[in-house]
């Protein structure tokens, strides 16, 4: 292992078992749609059965006579609930254009999904039925479904914005430099590559509960939801109501992976409508409305061009994308691809870099986050692309690699994007990769499976990916005219006992914070991790935060922990000098004791001083009695983890099936605070990744209608289809943060699909060139293999 | 009409709507919501629970076709004093869940396969698994806690 520096030594670094589980386990734990809510009305929402469509007229007179519904709404008995539109918290340009939306469709519907009315009623299954009573007329319109279609403004979606294209966002910091590059190239790539749409599909659809306080005035919204803080925020500023007077929790959240990061119209609809009735109104996702509801991920089209030296070196990268909105924007539909904007380059060093990204509307899902949000695409891109290089050149993937990383000493590495990339030895990680997944090996048996002449054809992918996370620095997010900041906030107390109560803002929904936040504040006091307690996802427990996505919890709200046990530590300390008449710098501290340096007998445990600082009997002059620090910690800058994939897959040419027969994984997250957690995510990221590569597709037909609304179409790989994963790992401490931690959340996903296609074309490389998109079915396949051979 | 069935060793009876889903009947009218609904489709597996002994998935069953069945849902599987079974014990020792949505019918299901097979293998499991999705783990950590169960109940 290549370790630049161990974890601490303590229980960071160890794999305790995640206190979150028993009461997952045993069916307690409360999931949104759980909650006994007595009293709540429930709502069926009403969607447009088509992708483009002028709604002529909507009839609820048969719905509203319908046993046990209480009311139905269409936008217009709606209109004046609402303080603003649905959110959208990221105008990339100045004049980025965005059709107004709000939680009922009105005039016209665009996508299929987009809701149209809004039925209350006395329980879901009342709500069920009178859905299908309400009479919607439509006027069914050409729909734009292809992205280069939606930008040739053929039919133009939102009349009143002119065009198709929201956005044009350019990074061109040396502009002369990427001509002379190619000008002057003695090798050029030219590649398209398709990133389709996903479906996040996480496990627990949505589901929202808002109960008014019995007094009137407060309510209270139960949220499946990553981002219970800013929803507060958003949900005050859309339906009116002073953000004091909401207060969200999210309760156990089954999964999100970007598609609970969002602010959505059940969500204003069910807090509005508890306004208007004065009861708790509820509602909980079917599975294929969650297909067509929720947000759904990527969706680009890419071109990327590298220049290159006689040699191979990289002289130039610029990338010319066409992003995917959907019908609307949502909270950061127009921010996601810009989060990989900086890496097209991936982590090879260049001198010329060039970004364009267009984004514009389709008759579909809105897009938004999805599990890398940006980061996958511009790894596939970078990653696929350099294996074409190679080819070009006429050098193996690996060697084409090796001469193109960013130096290790040339960290920190400033990047021809702009970015300052913290730490990294990519090709000691690379040599790792390659001896553990045993490459000169596999590249034996791949020469000795073709000599053989198999209808089996092995192939050996690479991908190295590296990402920006731990979103982020406030200052950055700022320059991106994002319109809030990337700190988070941790408060820690040690209570009269002795117990620890830690307070975060961020929201885990599986990632295991309790676990974690508890090991980082622990191993800082010397204690066990049982005596901490973590309180989440509350706003009145918790009143700043600012969520979890983007891989970004450990390295700034798990840093925020740190940095207030550090406080807390720091007053009980005084305390402690003032007790044991020492000065503070002669005070050692371990394992949960105070000692006098020079004098062991002189020992005051922390559960002591906890003691004093209560009673307040015997403080130093003027300090404050109780043991609490709270801090809100802003990044000075993104981490930036990295790491290895290799795939190997068998391909089957007569039926153009893919098996994926390994995976390695070599990442370094820096520092590991708990390697069981690590692991899981990285095997969860794979799992999503290897999902795009080979399986999963949100496929429209050309008037807009979702072909995949299903589990039963929309192909969530099995167990059945995978393998067992192979992790190691090599550390390079992150600078940027006390703990030296990166990120881990998004690894798998990021890396995974370009490890696959470049296995797959690998494969088939001795056909000739093969090109392919994902998902790799065995269709696709076995015409690329055609392909070769007309 | 009236259904009569053993959930967890207790006998309850209850009127129904026919229609309604076994799944639905167990969370909303024996309040045991620990069998979670994950699709519309009876693809994910959330809602396994065991009847007569064999999984199913309890969106696929009318409460009137479970009249006079014997049901464990996950809420009866740790014993009376709270400790969980292996099945249990080996998803927490293996990180076999993350966020826990899939977690209750993954529990079930993975008990019952190692009840109805000796000798599993990473095969097995696997192919035995694959009408329960989970999006979170990746499967890795699941088939390890299931071999490990499976060695630890003897199977
Ligand atoms: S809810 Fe029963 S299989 Fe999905
Ligand atoms: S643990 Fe989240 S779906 Fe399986």
């Amino acid at each position: 292992m290549t370790t630049v520096q161990d974890a601490v030594p303590g229980v960071i670094g160890t794999r305790v078992l995640r206190r979150e589980d028993p009461e997952l386990l045993t069916g307690e734990g409360r999931f949104t749609d759980d909650l006994k809510i007595p009293a709540a009305l429930w709502l069926g929402v009403v969607r447009s059965p088509f992708g483009r469509a002028k709604i002529l007229s909507i009839d609820t007179s048969a719905a509203k006579a319908a046993p046990g519904v209480v009311a139905v709404y269409t936008a217009t008995d709606l209109q004046s609930e609402w303080a603003g539109p649905i959110p959208s918290a990221w105008q990339v340009t100045p004049d980025m254009k965005s059709p107004a939306h709000y939680p009922l469709a009105s005039g016209s519907a665009n996508y299929v999904g987009d809701p149209v009315a809004v039925v209350v009623a006395n329980s879901p299954k009342e709500a069920a039925d009178a859905v299908g009573m309400v009479d919607v007329e439509y006027e069914q319109l050409p729909a734009v479904v292809d992205l280069e279609d939606a930008l040739s403004d053929r039919v133009v979606i939102h009349s009143e914005l002119g065009t198709n294209v929201s956005y044009v966002w350019e990074l061109n910091p040396n502009p002369d430099g990427i001509k002379t590059a190619f000008d002057n190239a003695a090798y050029v790539v030219k590649e398209r590559y398709i990133q389709q749409r996903l479906i996040p599909a996480a496990m627990e659809p949505r589901s929202v509960a808002v109960v008014p306080s019995p007094m009137g005035g407060d309510y209270t919204v139960y949220s499946a939801t990553q981002i219970p803080h800013i929803l507060k925020v958003m949900l005050g500023l859309t339906v009116g109501i002073s953000e004091s007077k909401i207060r969200v929790i999210a309760p156990a959240v089954g999964g999100g992976f970007g598609s609970k990061l969002d602010v959505y119209p059940e969500e204003l609809l069910c807090l509005a409508l508890a306004r208007k009735h004065r009861l708790p109104v509820r509602w909980t996702e079917e599975r294929s409305e969650n297909s067509q509801a929720t947000i759904q991920g990527r969706g680009q089209v890419q071109w990327i061009e590298l220049a290159a030296d006689a040699n191979g070196k990289l002289t130039g990268v610029r990338a010319d994308i066409i992003a995917d909105m959907g019908g609307y924007q949502q909270l950061i539909t127009a921010g996601v691809p810009l989060l990989g904007a900086f890496l097209y380059h991936g982590v090879y060093d260049t001198p010329a870099y060039a970004f364009k990204c267009t984004g514009v509307y389709t008759n579909k899902t809105p897009t938004d986050a999805y599990r890398g949000a940006g980061r996958p695409e511009a790894t596939y891109a970078i990653e696929r692309a350099m294996d074409a290089l190679a080819v070009k050149v006429g050098v193996d993937t690996v060697e084409i690699r090796r001469r193109n990383f960013i130096p290790t000493e040339s960290f920190p590495y400033n990047s021809p994007a702009g970015l300052v990339f913290d730490s990294g030895d990519y090709a000691a990680n690379f040599t790792q990769g390659l001896n553990f997944a045993g490459y000169d090996a596999l590249r034996k048996k791949q020469a000795e499976m073709r000599a053989s002449g198999s209808k089996k054809h092995l192939g050996i992918g690479i991908s190295f990916f590296v990402e920006m996370c731990g979103l982020a620095p406030s200052r950055v997010l700022a320059s991106l005219n994002y319109s809030a900041g990337g700190w988070e906030s941790a408060t820690v107390r040690i209570l009269p006992t002795c117990k620890v109560q830690v307070v975060t803002g961020t929201a885990p929904h599986g990632q295991g914070h309790e676990t974690s936040w508890a090991m980082i504040a622990a191993d800082k006091l010397g204690i066990s991790p049982d005596d901490v307690e973590v309180l989440h996802s509350d706003t009145a427990i918790s009143p700043f935060g600012l969520d979890t996505y983007g891989s970004r919890s450990l390295s700034v709200g798990g840093t925020a922990v740190y940095i207030a046990t550090e406080r807390v530590l720091d007053k009980a300390r005084k305390i402690a000098a003032h007790l044991l008449e020492a000065s503070e710098e002669d005070l050692d501290y371990a394992g949960g004791n105070f000692s006098v340096k020079g004098s062991p007998e002189k020992v005051l445990p922390l559960a002591a001083v906890a003691f004093e600082s209560f009673t307040a009997h015997n403080l130093p002059d003027g300090m404050e009695p109780n043991l609490e620090a709270s801090t809100s910690w802003d990044p000075p800058n993104f981490t930036f983890p990295y790491g290895t994939h290799i795939a190997v897959v068998e391909v089957d040419e007569d039926t153009g099936k893919v098996d994926l027969v390994r995976y390695v994984a070599v990442d370094d997250c820096g520092n590991r605070i708990n390697p069981l957690i690590v692991e899981g995510q990285v095997h969860g990221g794979l799992a999503q990744g290897i999902g795009q590569a080979l399986f999963e597709e949100a496929v429209y037909d050309e008037t807009g209608n979702l072909l995949t609304a299903t589990l039963a179409d929309y192909l969530v790989p099995s167990a059945a289809e995978l393998p067992s994963f192979e992790l190691d790992h090599t550390v390079t401490p992150s600078p940027t943060n006390p703990l030296g931690v990166k990120g881990i959340g998004e690894a798998g996903a990021i890396a995974s699909p370009p490890a696959v296609m470049n296995a797959i074309v690998d494969a088939l490389s001795h056909f000739g060139k093969i090109n392919i998109d994902m998902p790799a079915s065995p269709e696709k396949v076995w015409k690329a293999i055609q392909a070769t051979k007309a | 009409m009236k259904v009569t069935l053993t959930v967890n060793g207790k006998q309850v009876s209850r009127d129904v709507e026919p229609r309604t889903l076994l799944v639905h009947f167990i969370r909303e009218d024996l309040s045991l919501t620990g069998t979670n609904v994950g699709c519309d489709t009876s693809s994910c597996g959330a809602c396994t629970i065991l009847m007569g002994g064999e999984s199913v998935k309890s969106c696929t069953v009318l409460a009137v076709q479970a009249d006079g069945a014997e049901i464990t849902t996950i809420e009866g599987m740790a014993s009376a004093d709270g400790t969980m079974n292996a099945v249990q014990r080996a998803f927490q020792e293996n990180h076999g869940l993350q966020c826990g949505y899939c977690t209750p019918g993954m529990v079930m299901a993975s008990y019952s396969l190692i009840k109805e097979n000796s000798n599993l293998d990473e095969a097995a499991v696997r192919e035995g698994l694959e009408g329960n999705l989970c999006r979170c783990t990746g499967y890795h950590n699941i088939v390890k806690a299931v071999l490990a169960a499976a060695s630890e109940m003897g199977a």
